[in-house]
């Protein structure tokens, strides 16, 4: 029986309660269950109409069995109802109902949206709250429809009682987190910012809140919020404890209003108005102030709703960014906490330490606190303490002091809880090539990485460590040499053996004079560990032994041995064996020439983004990781593939690139039967040329060209003078193979990798040279199966004048001595145009920019204008060129004037540029 | 803003639980399976915080049963804290020295004090004096089953 039962408590439910807690088994209990539904049915049901307090009693139950996990399929009507009941109780119990219960059902809504209505005509304040708690807790889209016009009238009414006038601002709230399209606020707007003086605190908080939110979305609107919080704010600051009654807790002046004031500061920048902005610094001065006095109880809320209101104003200190004293202060504050005995502020503290780390006036005064940090890594017994640290640690690391803190992270790493060390192995690896100054210390640090953790160590990570060892002369040989001996430990990761074998393979001639590491001790120490690997491990390994065939003739008859043998020749799986065949023939026919072409050592890697850091981000989320400025953006995400063709030069080198393909799906036969039968269209006609994204890359240099539901193709380019280089990159979308692939230029043709694995991508670089100037541009036709049918495309590539420009720096006095030698008729070219896109000054100086001349300041008398200078580079000649471009806001008109000392370059640099604006 | 808040038994039985964001019943489920697991495997004297996916995850025993509440990533977790805190006392003020029977018994009511607590996930008043002044009103409502509602009033 209840042990209290207040208010009309209802009998039969507390009986039925006791039942069910009687029930010595879930099958019991089920069955007790049953045994209700069907009665609440049957009433439900019976032809004897149902006063209000059976009905509020059988919905009860109804709730209750719902809330211990069983499905309910009926007495939603019941309950709507009770909604329309005019006794409080009952109306009240409906309400709870169908906040907890209710699903899309229109019809219902219909009618608990009419209930409603009537509920916020009443004009009685209970009633209204329980319509406004409704709408709130279900928020869907119907009711925003029905009523959000209403409730910002009921919200900023004269008339409405405080009680209401705080659950409707919460349901506005609501509602715009929902639907923000249905909640027009424009017209309230200056009467909602108001309520922030209201007289009565609940109503500041709620109104608060729902500022916040409305801030975040139009922070231009909300502009006249800010002087209002900081008067409230400084008012609530400096008041004596007493002063605000209830609203005082545990002697904390109103901390959930300060909170949140501190809060819908952080949408805005300081303050421009000297005085609010010197208000808000005593204001955060005084609650720094106050941490350090003595507390006014020994109650732990106390602490806690003091310290809450310190963190927010360390947060929004961090946020304005501009105080430097006060970053400094809230910093030691912080690092108080650091080695306080409550475990709450030691994470609180290390957590918003990461937020203070990536500020300029803060960074080193957090550094300051390294060993403390070190200590939590090693001490704390609450592992989401520790995580904290981690993530403070990572943050906090520059130059200085990568080392030792990348060495603490490993030693952390040996004992770290699980469920973080995947995370903690990707930071290590982060770190250690963002500030590796030796190599060597960068490949020591992941090796010992696979040797911790290696079950931790993604695929990106041992991918990077060979992308970057491939790419650095340096530190070839030593990677080589700590391989192997890596490799000599009896047991080791199977990760060690894919990036040994892929070393080795590459780089083993690089140990090989020494007799300890001679290349059949290689060959042998790989080989140790054939069998104990998985089947892509294997694999990697088999195109390592071809490699040493090519880098060592002496053991090739004992590789080939290993080749022919069974294990190897009729292996089940169908990777292995069509390797091993491949590559015994390879070596036993092509001559040393072909061989050492075939085998090739691997072409650097072109840089990009680090594929490790772009899973953490993954991971963490976005906005989680402070920028990681050394790493250069590709158009493209992951290319395993890299095949370097050169324009310039026909015989294409086919180097040797499967090695780090471990993944090629086995080619899905299924697909190719079907597409037999499809029609095939496969009418190689003249293709229509794509040049749609053409004009998108006159004034940048990657992006993507060219994308159908097949193949998106993908550009970065580089030119320096006359001399260009062109990455393609050929994306397959689906996830099938593209065979017989082919791409060729109305120029050169040249050969690519034919297959393009399902889902997978290839590059392609192509070498440019400008012999003279020209105005069409190159047109790339490709050509490939995909199932059965042939596909031809045509891609206009976006090679342009105006890419081998160098901008060219050059005073006022010399732009205009040398626009007057350029005076000729022919020279000039001048069109004057409508704007197509919005006029916007930052972005015509980018698109200039991006165009590739020299932007001159304080050239032209009018401000607005925008004067440039530069020179295109052929392989004959240099042609310089001025430009002058005049925007009209009024007319939305521009006028662009181009001189170079040839018309054909004049022409075409107009027609280019003009159609950017 | 808050997304949830859950009550539930050291034996990992659901009392109470409170959607502030609308979702379905199988992440719903989810949820409370995951935040039961792991809030009740916690080792005595951690902190009261924890990550949990894009969530601050805040949570505090009260004798037999744990609070706990799920916040986003920008809320004060010092102050979730102390709503669960002012939740209890409103518990403790209405039923007197509130234990889990009494929420087990008294759910209906137990959620009637959150909805005067709290509203869309944001705090609607911080004032404990007020939310009992509102919920005695109520319960006066309910002892007289046929007054109007003006004759409350005078309580409100």
């Amino acid at each position: 029986m209840p042990a209290v039962s207040k208010g009309d408590g209802m009998r039969g439910l507390a009986v039925f309660i006791s039942d069910i807690r009687n029930c010595k088994s879930k099958e019991a209990e089920i069955k007790r269950i049953n045994k209700e539904l069907a009665n609440i049915r049957s009433k439900f049901k019976g032809d004897k109409a149902l006063d209000g307090y059976s009905k509020k009693k059988y919905v009860c139950k109804l709730l209750f069995i719902f809330l211990l996990g069983h499905d309910i399929d009926f007495g939603h009507m019941e309950a709507v109802n009770l909604l329309s009941s005019n006794k409080y109780t009952e109306k009240q119990i409906g309400y709870l109902f169908i906040s907890v219960l209710v699903n899309s059902n229109s019809d219902l809504i219909r009618l608990i949206n009419n209930a409603i209505k009537n509920d916020l005509a009443s004009r009685n304040p209970t009633f209204m709250n329980l319509a406004l708690h409704c709408i709130a807790n279900v928020g869907s889209r119907e009711m925003a429809e029905a009523f959000a016009s209403e409730i910002p009238r009921i919200l900023v009414a004269g008339d409405t009682m405080d009680s209401v006038k705080q659950s409707a601002a919460l349901c506005l709230l609501r509602l715009n987190r929902t639907s923000p399209d249905l909640v027009p606020m424009g017209e309230w707007t200056a009467r909602v910012v108001h309520l922030l003086n209201d007289q009565h605190l609940g109503v500041v908080t709620a109104a608060t809140s729902l500022i916040t939110t409305l801030a975040q979305k139009n922070p231009d609107d909300f502009k006249t919020s800010v002087s209002l919080a900081v008067a409230r704010l400084s008012r609530i600051v400096t008041s004596a404890s007493i002063d605000l009654q209830d609203y005082t807790y545990y002697f904390v002046a109103a901390p959930w209003l300060s909170v949140k004031l501190l809060r819908l500061l952080q949408c805005y920048p300081p303050p421009e108005d000297a005085a609010l902005r010197s208000r808000l610094t005593e204001c955060l001065e005084t609650i720094l102030n106050k941490a350090q006095e003595p507390p006014k109880s020994k109650k732990v809320q106390h602490s806690n709703a003091k310290n809450a209101v310190l963190f927010e104003a360390i947060a929004l200190i961090i946020h304005h960014d501009s105080e430097p004293t006060l970053l400094v202060r809230a910093c030691n504050q912080l690092g108080q906490f650091l080695q306080h005995r409550e475990t709450n502020l030691r994470y609180l503290a290390l957590e918003s330490m990461c937020t203070l780390a990536s500020s300029e006036f803060s960074h080193e005064a957090v550094k300051t606190h390294m060993e403390t940090v070190i200590n939590a890594l090693k001490t704390e017994r609450d592992v989401s303490v520790r995580q904290r640290a981690v993530d403070l640690l990572y943050a906090m690391c520059d130059r200085s002091n990568a080392k030792q803190i990348v060495a603490e992270m490993l030693s952390y790493l040996e004992t770290a809880d699980y469920s973080i060390r995947e995370e903690i192995v990707l930071k290590v690896a982060i770190l250690a090539e963002k500030y590796a100054v030796d190599y060597t210390w960068y490949v020591d640090t992941i090796l010992n990485l696979i040797r911790i953790a290696g079950d931790y160590v993604s695929e990106e990570v041992w991918y990077r460590v060979i992308q970057i060892v491939i790419n650095r002369d340096d530190v070839q040989g030593y990677a080589a040499k700590t391989v192997f001996e890596a490799l000599q430990a009896p047991a080791c990761h199977e990760n060690l053996v894919k990036v040994g074998g892929y070393i080795l393979g590459e780089f083993g001639n690089l140990i090989a004079g020494d007799s300890r590491s001679s290349p059949l001790v290689q060959f042998n120490l790989l080989h140790s560990k054939f069998h104990l690997c998985s089947v892509p491990t294997r694999a990697l390994l088999l195109s390592a032994y071809i490699k040493f065939i090519n880098l060592f003739p002496e053991v090739k008859a004992t590789i080939q041995d290993v080749l022919r043998s069974d294990s190897q020749l009729r292996n089940a799986d169908v990777e292995l064996q069509q390797r091993a065949v491949e590559y015994l023939r390879l070596s036993c026919i092509a001559s040393t020439d072909i061989l050492a072409t075939v085998l090739e050592e691997m072409p650097p890697f072109p840089e990009r983004e680090s594929s490790i850091l772009a899973k953490l981000k993954k991971k963490k989320g976005p906005g989680k990781l402070p920028d990681m400025d050394d790493s250069r953006r590709s158009v493209n995400g992951n290319t395993e593939h890299s095949e370097n063709t050169d324009t310039t030069n026909k015989s294409s080198t086919h180097s040797f690139t499967d090695v780090l393909n471990l993944n090629s799906a086995p080619s899905s036969g299924a697909n190719l039967l079907i597409d037999v039968f499809s029609e095939s269209s496969a009418s190689p006609a003249a293709t229509e040329v794509s040049e749609e994204n053409f004009p998108r890359f006159v004034c940048k240099n990657n992006g993507v060209i060219y994308e159908n539901q097949l193949l998106q193709i993908g550009l970065k380019s580089e030119y320096r003078q006359n001399l260009g280089r062109m990455y393609v990159f050929y994306g397959n979308k689906t996830s099938t193979q593209f065979l017989s692939f082919s791409s060729s230029l109305n120029v050169h043709p040249k050969a690519v990798d034919p297959v393009i694995e399902g889902g997978a991508q290839m590059q392609q670089i192509l070498n440019i040279e400008c012999v003279s100037d020209f105005s069409d541009a190159p047109v790339l036709n490709i050509q490939f199966r995909y199932g059965g049918a042939l596909q031809n495309i045509a891609v206009k590539l976006p090679v342009m004048l105006n890419k081998f420009f160098q901008p060219t720096e050059m005073t006022s006095q010399d732009f205009f001595q040398r626009w007057k030698q350029l005076g000729a008729p022919q020279q000039e070219v001048q069109k004057i145009f409508k704007a197509k896109h919005p006029m916007d000054t930052e972005v015509a100086k980018a698109k200039i920019l991006g165009f590739g001349v020299a932007l001159l300041d304080g050239v032209d008398p009018n401000p607005a204008n925008f004067v440039g200078a530069g020179v295109v580079h052929t392989k004959t000649t240099q042609v310089g060129c001025l430009l002058r471009l005049e925007p009209n806001m009024q007319a939305q008109m521009y006028r662009l004037t181009l001189r170079t000392s040839r018309d054909s370059v004049s022409q075409r640099l107009c027609e280019l540029l003009s159609e950017q604006f | 803003m808050m997304r949830f808040m859950l009550l539930f038994s050291r034996q990992g039985k659901l009392r109470l639980q409170k959607w502030f964001t609308s979702m379905s019943d199988r992440e719903k489920k989810k949820i409370i399976r995951d935040m039961t697991t792991m809030v009740l495997a916690r080792q005595p004297r951690s902190c009261n915080f924890m990550q949990w996916k894009d969530l601050k995850i805040v949570y505090k025993r009260y004798a037999s049963l744990y609070f706990c509440l799920g916040v986003e990533s920008q809320e004060n977790e010092l102050l979730a804290l102390e709503i669960i805190h002012r939740y209890v006392e409103l518990l403790d003020k209405y039923f007197g020295n509130v234990c889990e029977l009494d929420i087990i018994f008294n759910f209906e009511k137990a959620y009637f004090i959150l909805d005067e607590f709290l509203m869309g996930g944001e705090i609607q008043e911080t004032s404990k004096q007020i939310v009992n002044r509102s919920i005695e009103a109520s319960d006066m409502l309910q002892e007289d089953d046929s007054s109007e509602w003006y004759e409350v009033e005078l309580f409100g």
